[in-house]
């Protein structure tokens, strides 16, 4: 047999969950979909002596409208997320992208809360929720909290959970009106893991200034990298090929630092970021008025 | 220490006694002798383990047997009666020479399943990115393609006549 023995709990509330993970905070680990859990266990590169599975919790799936946010259940799985017609409407950035996400046997199984806290650099629901100014909530027996994205992923593969927390539910306000969005990535293969990708979002007013930019990378540092610095460039300013260019090599050149990897080095990882935001700043730009 | 479950696999009900960390690839493949279901990665990579799960499909060598217990499992094994009376999906593999050796197959087959029931009338683009998840060794896929698009015909052929 591939991984290690462990003792295996399958609460079916949150209660009961959030009980065991009290007690075996130490040596338990969640399973969500086990998309990335399952192949390090199988590997014995992660031996837990517990696994907790939330696959029979009930009430973690939901994908609802609440005023003016989305509320999603942590363990709704990436296939929901694709097909889902609220977010296509309300977050069409998100809508975009989860297709990039692996393959669809991967997304049938794995969840927007096991890819958020497994938190890979490489990922594209962590940068997601930065670009979309996630709240995310995170429950234990002693109560909840709710953490901004921007607070949460605390380098590679960690967040700001403490051991006996459970993410439960991810809080996306709806996309403002007059939005534009893109999200493109450079994978080797369809389904790999992207060596570069940039979500982009431009809010521009009725005179076409630019009231707000956002340009947040994957694979551009030890978690979501937000270039803030170029995105603030925009602002205020008519968003003009001359602009573009000059944000992507300011977000391409001096805000991301991608550490390259077997497929890729830094360059030309910055390289990518460079095409790419010109690329996909001149799409957003484009959809302003496109969303429902 | 080992748990009972009971899963059900191309129709059929099976109670087994199984250690939490044992897979379901490997449950379907010992505990089952159900050997249709290959294994070349275990880790999510290849595709040949795919199987449907409540009718989606699914990397078995990324489930527990544990948790496949009270759901209902689709195979290989369950697509046709007998070598005689093939699936429309695997008679056009079986056509167009869609395999050579046949071990990246069974997860090709389980993967396709429910694509052509989503998408009848798939494009050759829809029909490569929906095989982007199973990796052949021998066929460079052109055939694996042909027969996608065969069976897309003999399906729609059987259900509108
Ligand atoms: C072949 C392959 C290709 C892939 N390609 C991509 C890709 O291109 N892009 C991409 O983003 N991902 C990719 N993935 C990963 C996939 O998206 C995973 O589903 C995802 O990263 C993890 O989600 P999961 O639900 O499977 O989590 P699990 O594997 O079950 O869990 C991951 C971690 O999060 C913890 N956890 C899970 N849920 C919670 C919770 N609610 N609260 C607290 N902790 C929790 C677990 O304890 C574990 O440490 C790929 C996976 C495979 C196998
Ligand atoms: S054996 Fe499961 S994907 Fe390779
Ligand atoms: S036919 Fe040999 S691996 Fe596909």
């Amino acid at each position: 047999m591939k991984p290690a023995p462990f003792e295996y709990h399958a609460p079916t509330s949150l209660e009961e969950a959030l009980g065991l993970m009290n007690q075996h905070a130490d040596e338990a680990k969640l399973l969500a979909g086990g998309q990335s859990l399952v192949p390090a266990m199988n590997f014995r590169v992660v031996q837990p002596s517990m696994l907790i599975d939330l696959n029979r919790v009930q009430g973690l799936s939901h994908i609802c409208a609440d005023g003016n946010v989305l509320r999603i259940g942590a363990m709704a799985r990436e296939r929901q997320l694709e097909f889902d017609t609220l977010i296509e409407t309300r977050t069409p950035l998100l809508h975009e992208a989860v297709p990039f996400i692996a393959h669809p046997q991967i997304r049938n199984r794995g969840t927007i809360g096991g890819s958020i806290v497994n938190a890979d650099p490489a990922a594209e629901l962590p940068m997601l929720m930065f670009a979309l100014d996630a709240r995310l909530k995170a429950q234990s027996v002693s109560g909840e909290r709710w953490i901004d994205a921007q607070d949460f992923f605390a380098g590679m593969f960690t967040t700001a959970l403490v051991p006996n927390e459970i993410l439960v539910e991810i809080e996306l306000p709806f996309m403002p009106p007059r939005t534009g969005w893109s999200f493109m990535e450079v994978a080797p293969r369809t389904g790999d893991y992207a060596l570069m990708g940039v979500a982009a979002l431009v809010t521009l007013d009725e005179n076409g200034k630019c009231t707000r930019a956002k340009l947040v990378y994957l694979n551009a540092g030890d978690g979501p990298v937000d270039a803030k610095e170029a995105a603030q460039s925009l602002t205020g300013e008519q968003v003009n090929d001359a602009r573009i260019q000059s944000a992507a090599a300011m977000a391409s050149e001096k805000e991301i630092s991608p550490f390259g990897n077997v497929h890729t080095s830094p360059e030309f990882q910055r390289h990518l970021a460079k095409v790419l935001t010109i690329r996909a700043l001149k799409q957003a730009t484009q959809r302003v008025g496109e969303m429902q | 220490m080992t748990v009972s479950i009971t899963v059900t696999v191309n129709e059929q009900e099976y109670t087994r006694e199984v250690e939490p960390r044992l897979l379901l690839s490997d449950f379907l493949r010992h505990e089952l002798g159900l050997t249709g279901t290959h294994v070349g990665c275990e880790h999510g990579v290849c595709g040949a383990c795919t199987i449907l799960f409540d009718g989606e499909s699914m990397r078995s060598c990324l489930i527990f047997a544990v948790q496949a217990d009270g759901h209902s499992i689709a195979t290989v094994e369950g697509l046709a009666k007998d070598k005689d009376n093939l699936s429309p999906l695997q008679q056009s593999f079986w056509e167009t020479h869609g395999l050579q050796c046949g071990y990246c197959t069974p997860g090709i087959l389980m993967t396709l399943i429910p694509f052509l029931k989503q998408n009848p009338n798939p494009s050759e683009d829809e029909i490569r990115h929906a095989l982007s998840g199973n990796l052949c060794r021998c066929t460079g896929y052109q055939h694996i393609v042909d027969a996608v698009k065969l069976a897309a015909e003999k399906m729609m052929d059987v259900n509108s006549g």
